[in-house]
């Protein structure tokens, strides 16, 4: 699969640029990566929606069973689950009319991804949204990692 | 949305090696790496600093563990290698334990060239058999060395891109396919190739090793090292508990599970750098940063030099074994086509047939060549290894290590070749008019 191809920076970007965020599979377990994310999301203005059938708040948010029962828009659908399910969860994204699919490390399916860029969707595929916006907007190089950004001009943070 | 940084482009490497991780300083503007020599920070807010502590936020706590001007030259050499992340250390031998130290448990078993750097031999054969890590010395020239080594338990294979002092050139692509096929991770000690002739990385290494101090800085100011990762390695293969499992040393985080990619990284800063408290100082940062900004311009210079001296040194009756893999009789030629295309690296060895008191007499009549114990310095350096780098090796581990009682090590600079040429010919002389 061309994993390339779901890992555009400009459509990393425009999905940075979204403020409501929907999480399926967000746990409520402090140790767990997907409470890493949606802490980190919180943390720097974004709207959460926690998505999960087993919680019922989840970061002072209301927890919802599935992401049909979700009334509000939402610009990206970010999803911690296993490939299998994102099939299912791509078409309830289309059903609610979210522009971006954000499919977090590891989740890969290029069923899901079919899916949603035949619903007008853009996929985006094997990326963290933690790491995608420490990488633009944040503070990723303060820890020594490679954020790939050459630029003379002057950040504003 | 887009700040017009080019992130569509793929810059070159005389470009990252100027720019990468160092931005203008957004608060300031200034354009030169400013030097950020602060032991801690002020948290903007009691919920940042627990952020900061908990990991959930890339924040400045305490410069025993990050820095600023440190974290642009980690990124700068993580970029230039081509892995996801690097942490810094005070010494190249200190990031070293500290890559062994956070995959590692007792009664592991790690296999390793036996062509290393006398300190590596020395810190894994004794340093690293008081952790109760088993270790087994392999001459690295030879696959079947390596896979007649492999244990149940073994955890890490270890070797030099080019061996100090020997020039054994590595077939890293096979030693890496090896590894895997072991689900274990090679590490790679680049000091002496530097990004620039070669990447470890782009043939499946997966942890790559540096003392900044040589190559990377050139300048022999500063004492530094740097470990890199690729990202790639499966830590959770179910070989890796230590660093896949909840930590206790961490108020049972997960790291690799949590942080994924950059899982070891935050686990090498997080706790080892923590805990072993070696890190780098802000202004040795600072000037290896300032050296890499001239990297490819010196290893170029560095390896017509040494190509120079090697062929002179190879058409002297007096000088036998030379062992510059960039020779073309040199039996690594086919590994250096392969992995050193720009050029085989600036240190190398010769044998005087006179032994060891001609090798002492020839570096007390050399000039221009410093007579010290480094390497990867713009000057040109001498060394006895017999009697310096490598006089806590028995007989058998020197001559395991290729090394006689006549070698002379030679740290090719990058002044004029001529000169070089022209110490090296009156040190020949000296010999003989003793």
């Amino acid at each position: 699969m061309d994993l390339q191809r779901y890992q555009q920076p400009h459509v990393i970007q425009a999905a940075l640029a979204q403020r409501r965020i929907a999480i399926v599979g967000l746990s409520s377990n402090q140790l767990r990566g997907s409470y890493f994310v949606g802490y980190y999301l919180r943390r720097h203005g974004y709207e959460i929606v926690p998505v999960n059938p087993r919680e019922q708040e989840i970061l002072g948010k209301k927890c919802y069973p599935s992401l049909s029962d979700v009334a509000e828009p939402v610009g990206v659908v970010c999803v911690f689950r296993a490939p299998a399910a994102v099939p299912a969860i791509a078409e309830e994204a289309i059903a609610m009319g979210a522009p971006y699919l954000w499919l977090q490390y590891t989740v890969i399916s290029q069923e899901g991804a079919d899916i949603a860029e035949a619903g007008g969707m853009q996929a985006i595929m094997d990326r963290c949204m933690k790491v995608e916006h420490a990488r633009y907007r944040g503070r990723m190089h303060w820890l020594g990692f490679n954020t790939e950004r050459i630029s003379a001009r002057r950040r504003l943070t | 949305m887009s700040d017009g940084d080019g992130e569509a482009r793929e810059f070159g490497f005389h470009t990252r090696s100027v720019h990468a991780g160092s931005r203008p300083d957004p608060t300031t503007g200034a354009r030169a790496l400013p030097i950020y020599q602060t032991s801690s920070y002020v948290f903007e807010d009691p919920e940042s600093a627990a952020a900061y502590f908990n990991l959930q936020e890339y924040g400045n706590t305490y410069s025993r563990i990050m820095n600023p001007t440190v974290a642009a030259l980690e990124e700068r050499v993580s970029n230039l290698e081509g892995g996801v992340g690097a942490v810094a250390f005070a010494s190249g031998l200190a990031a070293q334990s500290a890559a062994f130290f956070t995959l590692l448990e007792p009664g592991d078993h790690v296999v390793a060239s036996s062509a290393l750097y006398g300190g590596s031999v020395t810190q894994l054969k004794h340093f690293f058999r008081k952790l109760s890590v088993e270790l087994s010395f392999v001459d690295p020239d030879d696959l079947d060395n390596w896979r007649a080594a492999l244990k149940d338990n073994t955890k890490l294979l270890f070797a030099e891109t080019i061996g100090n002092p020997g020039g054994n050139v590595l077939d890293i692509e096979a030693l890496a396919d090896l590894a895997h096929g072991h689900q274990t991770p090679l590490m790679v000690d680049n000091t002496f190739a530097t990004p620039y002739l070669a990447r470890p990385m782009d043939w499946g290494a997966d942890i790559v090793v540096y003392s900044a101090t040589k190559f990377l800085g050139g300048h022999g100011t500063s004492i530094g090292g740097l470990v890199v990762e690729s990202g790639e390695f499966d830590w959770a293969n179910g070989r890796f508990s230590v660093v896949a499992d909840p930590s206790p040393a961490y108020h049972g985080l997960p790291f690799y599970e949590t942080f994924g990619i950059y899982g070891y990284l935050m686990k090498l800063r997080a706790e080892t750098l923590r805990d072993l408290g070696a890190a780098m100082s802000p202004f040795n940062a600072f000037l290896f940063a300032q050296g890499l900004e001239t990297l490819p311009l010196r290893m170029r210079q560095h390896v017509a030099n040494a190509n120079a001296i090697a062929q002179f040194l190879e058409a002297r009756d007096d000088a036998e074994r030379v062992s510059y893999p960039g020779l073309a009789n040199s039996p690594y030629a086919g590994l250096v086509a392969k992995y050193l295309p720009r050029g085989a690296g600036a240190v190398f060895c010769f044998d005087l047939p006179g032994g060891r008191e001609a090798g002492l007499r020839f570096i007390s009549a050399l000039n221009l060549f410093s007579h010290l114990a480094n390497v990867g310095d713009a000057k040109s350096l001498v060394i006895h290894p017999a009697s310096t780098t490598h006089r806590q090796l028995s007989d058998e581990e020197l001559a395991a290590a290729g090394i006689g009682p006549g070698t002379i090590r030679l740290s090719v600079g990058i002044e004029d070749a001529a000169d070089l040429i022209w110490d090296l010919t009156q040190a020949f002389d000296a010999i003989m008019e003793a």
